[in-house]
């Protein structure tokens, strides 16, 4: 079957001033449909850079990316604007909507930029927003919202391009343990209903809810595995 | 799909940062207001001038002594001997112009007291001498009474028609005719009144009274040039009449051949040329002085977008990173600003609109409307402009400004990287 995600001996170089920093040295990932994925790291390990390069927002210095089969390193900004669009669905840490638009706004957004219709894009995002139980939220703004419901909102428009994969970066990073314990439920629900997560943690208790996890340090892969005992959302936390 | 978002979000800016934004439109909305009410304020000038000049009545033209307004040093030397035209070469002229209509002659005084028993006016009414002809060259209609003979101008009597204002002065109650009044302490028998026409350039055309010609000459001297105006049968002889009166005119005063005229001709459309001519420099200095204006309004521009683009670097990452292409994001910062210029464009036509037009209250003349497209109110050797025109032109205008400040901080924004706009705080 072929991998949403071909990673292979893929690098990145930074030159910052007249020093080059390897961010990724040599990595190679193959990720399959539906599957649920934690990536691992401490800070500087290269784990930030390696979300940029799947999420597409920075192409590999050398080695090849395929996302579904397509060759991304080839691509220019506008392709990648567009897989970006249609095909990755972020959830930030620090939730990222935008501060003076509502919920319904901001799960709107990426389908403006896909140019649906107005009412279209309407419809999708009520759905959408209803996925995260937040319909009666609807036109509050991110200000009106609490944190779990900040981050539902942006779990939402994440979804609602239907995308091949969602990438989370610490989603519960900004959240008090019992909220993230629902936001990891939800992303379990999601998973069970067959999208594909890909988790970006330093957290130990947040990756074991995912199914396989894989840690990075310098650059390089250091352990990719299955995970035996996962964390069950809503048990032990 | 982008467009209405776009408008919607740069309203959205406005609205956010009030102050900042008044201060930017301000400087766009003044640019524009200049030069809008300049053009307004001329506009209404220039209708007022050509319903003036139309007063004089349908077909007719002028001939005078001088050219009227300002003529250079070099023509005022050559002008200055040029002979009066005098009464004896009018009346001939009269006598020939069988072809016209009508041939007016008159002579004018200013600043003439009119007395009636206790009342007087100020010292304020014009003197009008004029021929049997006069009154219908000048498109005066008697209202009361009647306008003077033939006989009354041969024989230089003292009657006098009188004009409304000095009616509503000298006569609030009761019928002036008949009775006897007093213009510089000599005695005139009112014979007749004249139908108010209204000011023309907040003059006052009612301000007057007219005599005999003959009667005005042995009162206020001969050694004068006689205006003489002429009126044509209709629109079709018009020329013919002019020309053939050049001709009699020569002959009259010995002209040589070959020589230029010793005397100017006038008709509305010289005036209104006239008119164009010393207030075209006005406009253009005006034009020139809202460029200025607008250029310094489009740094203002500039710098707020700059600024905008500075405090908005997260949403633009956001927006990035769910798909919005450098064009999106482009488009998005350009529309914002040539919406902000285009508010400032639409409230300097406002503000200009309604000042040129408290000319129009001043002069008592007809208003230019913004939305009006029949009169030009600016003549370049290219193009004529009319108020409509002139709006669209400032608002089109304001666009560009709006495009060309607004493109570099656009192009900043489009071209940041999404994951150092992300990372910023």
């Amino acid at each position: 079957m072929q991998p949403v995600i071909n990673i292979k001996n893929v690098k990145k170089t930074y030159i910052m001033g007249t020093v080059e920093v390897n961010a990724l040295v040599d990595v190679s990932i193959r990720i399959q449909k539906n599957e649920y994925v934690a990536i691992m790291g401490p800070s500087g390990s290269g784990k930030s850079t390696l979300m940029n390069v799947i999420g597409c927002l920075d192409t590999p210095t050398s080695g090849l990316y395929e996302f579904n089969g397509v060759n991304v390193g080839d691509m220019n900004d506008n392709e990648l604007a567009k897989i970006r669009n249609k095909d990755i669905g972020f959830v930030f840490q620090t939730f990222n909507l935008l501060a003076r638009s509502d919920a319904l706004h901001n799960v709107e957004l990426p389908l403006i930029y896909s140019g649906m219709k107005k009412t279209d894009r309407k419809v999708r995002a009520e759905e959408a927003l209803g996925h995260v139980r937040l319909e009666d939220r609807m036109h509050h703004k991110p200000n009106e919202l609490s944190g779990g419901q900040r981050q539902r909102v942006a779990i939402a428009r994440a979804l609602v391009t239907n995308p091949s994969i969602i990438l989370a970066d610490e989603p519960t990073g900004n959240l008090d343990s019992k909220t993230g314990v629902e936001i990891m439920g939800l992303f379990n629900d999601l998973h069970a209903q067959g999208n594909t997560i890909i988790l970006v943690t330093h957290e130990e208790d947040i990756a074991r809810h995912a199914h396989r996890i894989i840690r990075v340090r310098d650059g390089l892969i250091e352990k990719d595995f299955m995970v035996e005992d996962r964390v069950l959302p809503g048990v032990n936390v | 799909m982008q467009l209405q978002e776009s408008v919607g979000m740069a309203l959205n800016a406005i609205r956010v940062n009030k102050l900042r934004s008044v201060l930017t439109l301000l400087g766009i909305g003044v640019g524009v207001f200049s030069i809008i009410g300049v053009m307004t304020a001329m506009g209404v000038l220039q209708n007022a001038i050509e319903n003036g000049v139309s007063d004089l009545g349908a077909n007719t033209f002028q001939i005078q002594k001088f050219p009227i307004g300002n003529f250079n040093d070099n023509s005022r030397w050559r002008l200055r001997n040029r002979k009066n035209i005098t009464y004896e070469q009018a009346d001939m002229f009269y006598d020939r112009m069988k072809l016209a209509k009508f041939v007016g002659l008159e002579v004018w005084e200013f600043g003439k007291v009119v007395e009636y028993k206790k009342i007087k006016t100020n010292p304020s009414v014009q003197v009008a001498g004029e021929s049997i002809d006069g009154l219908a060259t000048n498109n005066w209609n008697v209202e009361d009474g009647r306008s003077f003979t033939n006989q009354e101008v041969q024989s230089a009597a003292n009657v006098i028609v009188i004009g409304s204002d000095v009616v509503k002065k000298l006569f609030p109650i009761g019928n002036p005719i008949g009775e006897l009044i007093r213009v510089d302490g000599r005695q005139y028998k009112v014979i007749g009144t004249l139908v108010n026409k209204g000011g023309m350039l907040g003059g006052t055309q009612g301000n007057l009274v007219v005599m005999p010609i003959t009667t005005h000459m042995n009162t206020y001297g001969k050694e004068r040039s006689v205006n003489i105006m002429v009126t044509a049968r209709d629109q079709k002889t018009y020329n013919d009449v002019l020309e053939f009166s050049r001709g009699v005119l020569r002959v009259i005063r010995q002209v040589p051949p070959g020589e230029p005229d010793d005397f100017e001709f006038f008709s509305n459309e010289t005036i209104i040329a006239q008119f164009n001519d010393t207030t075209f420099m006005i406009k253009i200095g005006a034009v020139g002085i809202a460029c200025i204006a607008l250029l310094a309004a489009g740094i203002g521009i500039m710098n707020i977008m700059l600024v905008s683009v500075t405090e908005r670097t997260k949403e633009i990452g956001i927006r990035k990173a769910l798909g919005a292409t450098k064009y999106n994001v482009l488009s998005q910062f350009l529309t914002e600003s040539v919406v902000f210029s285009q508010i400032g464009g639409v409230i300097g036509i406002i503000t200009g609109s309604i000042m040129g037009n408290i000319v129009s209250l001043l002069l008592d003349a007809p208003p230019v409307y913004p939305w009006n497209n029949s009169v030009a109110i600016l003549q370049t050797p290219f193009l004529d402009f009319t108020a409509l025109q002139m709006n669209i032109t400032a608002l089109i205008f304001c666009s560009f400004i709006g495009i060309v400040f607004g493109v570099y901080p656009a192009w900043k924004a489009a071209n940041l990287d999404p994951i150092e706009a992300l990372r910023f705080e």
